[in-house]
């Protein structure tokens, strides 16, 4: 491999094949079946997508539709409260699922659940539940107190919680999952030391749990911020964007537009959320390069 | 025999307390669906926690296709299955070459294209919709199995060449050493060494992309839309465009489509987890 191509125009090396090795040849031949489909499928509509998204007069348009703004509001309402929430409920499930007893090795077996089976029925079954004049929750409620309850999807506010708490109830089990690996990984012999210096339980959690799951909750809270801004199931299953377009988020909005065939517009929604992406992007790629 | 201490009990009861409530938050929105299934019409709506007379007519019903809404059923079932499976071969086919090429032969930038291929995660899904929905246009795959096929296999690939060269790097070198020694060629190296040896993960790997085809509706719904060439989940999907549909027939439909995934995640179950948590460790 000493032979690298320089500035000699009259002597030019080797013609490739016979630089490389036979397994290396091979090697090449192995790997091109996915690089095509990567740039035929990742990176070209990648290129072409924001190719599409170049025209300024798409973000005048974008400023200028209220269904933007308050997919970019609620976007941001279902990241922030959304995945901080699931995080720590998955954070205290990982230490209850834990434990050592045959009961919670049944519940963990149902608990999964919800992560194994496709999104669509288990929605809209929700979305039934939860439908103001059949749904099992108003019936229920009116025959316990004789009054109609609340029209629930139709108020935007409550909508968007639920679709908050759908996405929640489809992805926990996957997260509760990980950092119960996690933390099973801690070595038992911290808690013992502990116990015998008469820790309590809330100093053995913050001196010995949380230290060493750290750096994967983080990880995991990077990783699922990245993920759930591209769930469109979730909100368009249970809501539809609706009532009146005001529970879209930019996943769903953007999909919206290419509906409706403005995919410029579709486009320049996607390219808006980049200025948030990029950073969770960049750490990321940092953090596990590492 | 002995008696628990108060703090046992204690403690117990703290665990039921979480443990209580998980329960019910994760299997209302099953049971609610299997209790619409196995309710005649005018059962369903009662708010019942057992309907009064359990049928099994709206299985009936779907596997006859005696509705407007599911007069495809068998036909979509079928489109399912056949996307799931190819896109489960493929992806088998592409990442099994990828990962050997990248772990065993050291191919030159292997590392590289390990990267770029997880770099596909961090691009979120509904956003790389949108694109790949105007890209498949222009390739004219639109509404032909084969643009939801490969998309699947754009998703599932990298998982997959990641885990399969994180559990081909555990091999020992001295085994292609030995093979080669005896004259094996890599095209024999791979049949007759790699693959036999791989055949848990490949397991895995297969389960997890027929899954992954199975369960998504974001891109079926977008790249297809043929009543006879969709899949099921997109025309579950379909059943809302109407306000009269027939929900006890959509809750048993989404309950056969939901079964498989179900069935075939428990029997993998060792194999799924086991990939699973050699990704978190590592990260």
């Amino acid at each position: 491999m000493a032979i690298t191509i320089s500035g000699d125009q009259a002597m030019p090396g080797p013609p490739l094949s016979a630089r490389l090795t036979t397994p290396q040849v091979w090697g090449i031949v192995l790997v091109a079946p996915y690089l095509l489909v990567f740039l035929a499928f990742v990176v070209y509509p990648v290129g072409y997508g924001l190719w599409l998204a170049r025209h300024p007069a798409s973000y005048v348009a974008l400023y200028h539709d209220p269904i933007f703004a308050r997919a970019a509001v609620n976007t941001l309402i279902f990241l922030l409260v959304g995945i901080n929430l699931k995080m720590m409920i998955a954070l205290l499930l990982s230490g209850f699922f834990a434990q050592q007893r045959p009961w919670i090795k049944w519940l963990s077996v149902l608990f999964i659940l919800p992560w194994a089976v496709p999104s669509i029925p288990t929605i809209l079954s929700v979305r039934f539940m939860f439908n103001p004049e059949w749904g099992v929750v108003n019936t229920l409620i009116f025959k316990l107190t004789g009054d109609d309850g609340p029209n629930w999807l139709n108020d935007p506010t409550v909508a968007l919680s639920m679709a908050i708490g759908v996405h929640i109830w489809k992805s926990l089990p996957f997260w509760t999952l990980i950092l119960m690996t996690g933390r099973l990984a801690i070595s038992h012999d911290l808690y013992e030391a502990a116990e015998v210096d008469g820790a309590s339980r809330t100093q053995k959690f913050r001196f010995i749990t949380w230290p060493s799951m750290q750096a994967l909750y983080l990880t995991c809270t990077l990783l699922s911020m990245i993920w759930t801004l591209g769930d469109f199931n979730s909100v368009y299953l249970l809501t539809g964007g609706g009532p009146a377009d005001l529970t879209h988020v930019l996943a769903t909005l953007g999909i919206r537009y290419l509906r409706l065939d403005q995919l410029s517009l579709a486009m320049a929604s996607i390219v808006c959320a980049l200025p948030f992406v990029l950073p969770l992007i960049y750490f990321m790629m940092k953090r596990l390069s590492r | 025999m002995k008696l628990p201490t108060l703090r046992e009990v204690g403690v117990e009861a703290r665990l039921l307390l979480i443990g209580i409530p998980v329960f019910l938050w994760t299997m209302i929105p099953i049971y609610h669906m299997f209790l619409f299934a196995i309710s005649p019409k005018e059962d369903a709506f009662s708010g019942k926690l057992w309907p009064a007379h359990p049928t099994l007519n709206n299985f009936r019903i779907v596997f006859h296709q005696e509705h407007y809404f599911l007069r495809d059923f068998w036909i979509q079932f079928w489109n399912s299955i056949v996307i799931a499976l190819a896109a489960g071969a493929l992806t088998l086919l592409i990442a099994t070459a990828a990962a050997f090429a990248i772990s065993r032969l050291k191919v030159p930038g292997g590392r590289w294209v390990m990267n770029l291929a997880l770099f596909t995660y961090f691009i979120p899904a509904a956003f790389l919709a949108v694109p790949m929905y105007r890209t498949m246009g222009n390739y004219g795959l639109l509404n032909n199995h084969w643009s939801l096929i490969l998309a699947m296999v754009t998703i599932a690939s990298p998982y997959a060449i990641w885990v399969l060269k994180q559990a081909s790097d555990k091999l020992p070198v001295e085994l292609d050493e030995a093979a080669t020694m005896d004259g094996a060629t890599i095209p024999q190296l791979f049949r007759l060494v790699y693959v036999p040896l791989m055949m848990p993960s490949l397991v895995a790997i297969g389960t997890y992309a027929i899954l992954l085809a199975w369960n998504e509706y974001l891109y079926a719904f977008l790249l297809l839309s043929k009543d006879t060439e969709i899949t099921l989940p997109v025309a579950l999907g379909n059943f809302l465009a109407a306000d009269d549909s027939p929900w006890e027939l959509l809750m048993t439909t989404g309950f056969i489509y939901a079964l498989p995934p179900a069935a075939i995640y428990y029997a993998f179950k060792r194999y799924m987890v086991g990939g699973l948590t050699a990704g978190a460790v590592k990260s």
